[in-house]
């Protein structure tokens, strides 16, 4: 057992998964000869062959379509998008297709799309989106965004094990990180779909919030901690169906609640986690929910306009002083 | 061919016809809550392509709401066409999807969605999973004319093209998307033209000759099934209705109806038994009361059944 990075925990996870089922197959742009734009997949063509490891046309609604129809003949495709941001290409594959086959046709789609998302790496607006909420708002559709090596070879697999298509982010900022490498079991084992995770304990208030914000959440709260606020963290890891239990103990356990995520504001994962916990904990809370997110404006490139644009530690720390005060 | 084969197309091309008639009734009634898209003038063009399909190989056909027939030439029941129209329990989709949106994947056939060019995409994962798994499983996926417009198309006919799937995509040249006539859609003539784009082969059919039609398509299957890969058949054809059962085709030239009329699909078909000396008026007379039994009962059958509770439509979104 070796520390590894978040990008070889997904490698990993992958690479199990394809030893242990031979229906599991990749298809996507550049993931064979290549072994994909951030070599999720490097090896991955020489160990399992052409039949399973596809290089495709640029074609996303066609990459997805036929995982959609793979699927229902009983594989588990796993289709990357190059960037995250193209999927808005195979909008219809995914909404109209793949996330109503059960509910109108009874028949699953053990389907996941996977790939890089997120800022920070100065990519503009074409390779730095998170697009959860695009697809926030389509029953069928399952999402998850792991922040740990740990949670991303266990959740790839239960991805791939899943009998719904499930949509998997992998923020860019974390494949290599360093500063993040864990040790991960080499035996198999499942993260659970919808499930969060506590990332730190606190009494103060609680901050919900996925992906590479964990870590400007713990900065936040390490240096909170000094003035003498204990932040709580919740790691959602599943954004949809997310977990409204772990959601709602920590509205009771805090009572003061801010919802930290990059992707942009209006219609995003904090509003409606803010309505799930108006209704089921309203009396709970001491103060309206706080959120912290990204601007409204698409993802820039030049780096002052995109620090600007993406939630900074400081901007955690006034909000939560904010909060604390209220 | 033999007789019998030829007999049995004839009960599919009836029987599609009839039961679109009775669902037009229907309608009319106020029984069918939904649109209904009829496929008058172009039965011809489903039930000739699905004849030529293996049950066999479990070959699978991805119908639009106009091919009825490839759906019942595949073993769909009357019965679950009526079950789904009127929204009964009995209804293969559950009473979530409408029409001839419906699957089963033993049967064969693939219930289509209604964004356009969508089912060439899963068709050919369809064919592709199959393969993958050592089947020798040929896909047939339909096309209207206007579809051919949408992206999805285009990225699915190269997708099946590079990857060299066993699928038979049949463009139904009908003369009208909804009211838009060919010639606002393209600058070509012949949708068969489109497929050359992909380097693969497409042949040009009389979509009213079913016989015609079979004929082409099981040249196509038998070519998917040896590993030579994608065909694109174009059928000629005209819709003889409007869009769906409220357009009433203000749009077409009268001439242009008046000449297709002439070129009934089933009227021709029926002409040519006869003429051919496959059969004698007493058997064709045959097959048709067996459809009229067979409608009424399923008819009667589902109109005894009961619909939906509100709540039900709750479970099933996911495993």
């Amino acid at each position: 057992m070796a520390a590894i990075t978040l990008l070889e925990a997904v490698k990993q996870g992958l690479w199990e998964e394809m030893e242990r089922d031979k229906n599991v197959f990749i298809l996507g742009e550049d993931v064979g000869e290549y072994g994909g734009a951030f070599k999720v997949t490097d090896g991955f063509l020489k160990q399992f062959g052409a039949d399973r490891v596809i290089d495709t046309p640029i074609s996303e609604s066609a990459i997805v379509g036929a995982a959609c129809g793979a699927a229902m003949m009983g594989l588990r495709p796993v289709a990357e998008m190059q960037f995250i941001d193209f999927i808005s290409c195979c909008f219809d594959m995914l909404t109209n297709y793949a996330a109503k086959s059960r509910y109108r046709q009874g028949i699953g789609i053990p389907m996941v799309v996977r790939g890089p998302c997120g800022g920070g790496v100065h990519g503009g607006p074409f390779h730095s989106q998170n697009v959860e909420a695009f697809f926030l708002n389509t029953p069928g559709l399952k999402m998850v965004e792991p922040s740990t090596p740990y949670d991303a070879k266990g959740l790839i697999k239960a991805a791939i094990r899943d009998d719904d298509p499930v949509l998997f982010f992998e923020h860019k900022l974390l494949y290599r990180n360093p500063k993040i490498k864990q040790e991960v079991p080499d035996d198999d084992y499942l993260v659970p779909i919808g499930k969060a995770a506590t990332r730190r304990e606190g009494r103060d208030l609680s901050i919900i919030t996925y992906g590479a914000m964990v870590y400007t959440a713990l900065d936040a709260a390490a240096a909170l901690a000094k003035e003498g606020i204990e932040a709580e963290i919740v790691d959602l890891r599943t954004l949809a169906p997310f977990d409204r239990e772990a959601v709602c103990e920590t509205v009771k356990k805090t009572s003061k609640i801010m919802i930290l995520h990059e992707a942009t504001r209006t219609g995003g994962m904090a509003g409606e986690l803010t309505a799930v916990i108006n209704e089921e904990v309203f009396e709970y809370l001491d103060a309206p929910v706080v959120r912290v997110t990204s601007i409204d404006t698409p993802v820039p490139y030049a780096p002052p306009l995109e620090e600007f644009f993406l939630p900074q530690v400081e901007d955690v720390l006034k909000a939560a002083r904010a909060l604390v005060k209220y | 061919m033999n007789k019998e084969q030829q007999l049995e197309i004839y009960y599919y091309l009836h029987l599609t016809r009839t039961l679109e008639d009775k669902l037009e009734n229907l309608l009319k009634q106020g029984k069918i809550i939904g649109g209904l898209f009829r496929s008058l003038g172009q039965e011809a063009t489903a039930v000739g392509s699905a004849y030529a399909l293996d049950k066999n190989h479990n070959d699978m056909v991805s119908p639009l709401t106009r091919d009825m027939g490839a759906m019942m030439v595949m073993g769909a029941q009357p019965r679950e066409v009526f079950s789904s129209y009127l929204a009964r329990t009995t209804s293969p989709n559950q009473g979530r999807d409408q029409n001839l949106h419906f699957t089963d994947l033993q049967r064969g056939f693939i219930g289509t969605v209604s964004p356009l060019g969508t089912m060439i995409a899963v068709m050919n994962g369809v064919v592709m999973g199959a393969r993958m798994q050592g089947k020798q499983t040929v896909g047939m996926v339909y096309i209207g004319d206007g579809a051919t417009s949408t992206g999805a198309f285009h990225e699915a006919l190269n997708f099946a093209a590079v990857q060299n799937l066993p699928l038979v995509i049949v463009a139904e040249h009908n003369g009208f998307a909804y009211s838009t006539p060919t010639a606002k859609q393209m600058r070509i003539q012949n949708l068969a033209d489109r497929a050359q784009a992909y380097g693969m082969p497409s042949e040009i059919v009389d979509g009213n000759d079913v016989l015609a039609v079979y004929e082409v398509a099981r040249r196509a299957v038998d070519r998917a099934r040896e590993g030579g890969g994608p065909t694109m058949i174009e059928a000629k054809t005209f819709r003889m209705r409007g869009h769906a059962a409220h357009d009433n085709q203000s749009y077409v030239a009268k001439e242009l109806l008046d000449e297709w009329r002439k070129k009934d699909p089933l009227e021709n078909y029926e002409r040519q038994l006869l003429e051919s000396n496959v059969a004698i008026t007493d058997e064709l007379e045959a097959i048709r009361n067996r459809v009229e039994a067979l409608l009424g009962e399923d008819l009667a059958w589902t109109e005894s059944q009961p619909t939906f509770k509100g709540e039900d439509a709750v479970a099933g979104v996911y495993a």
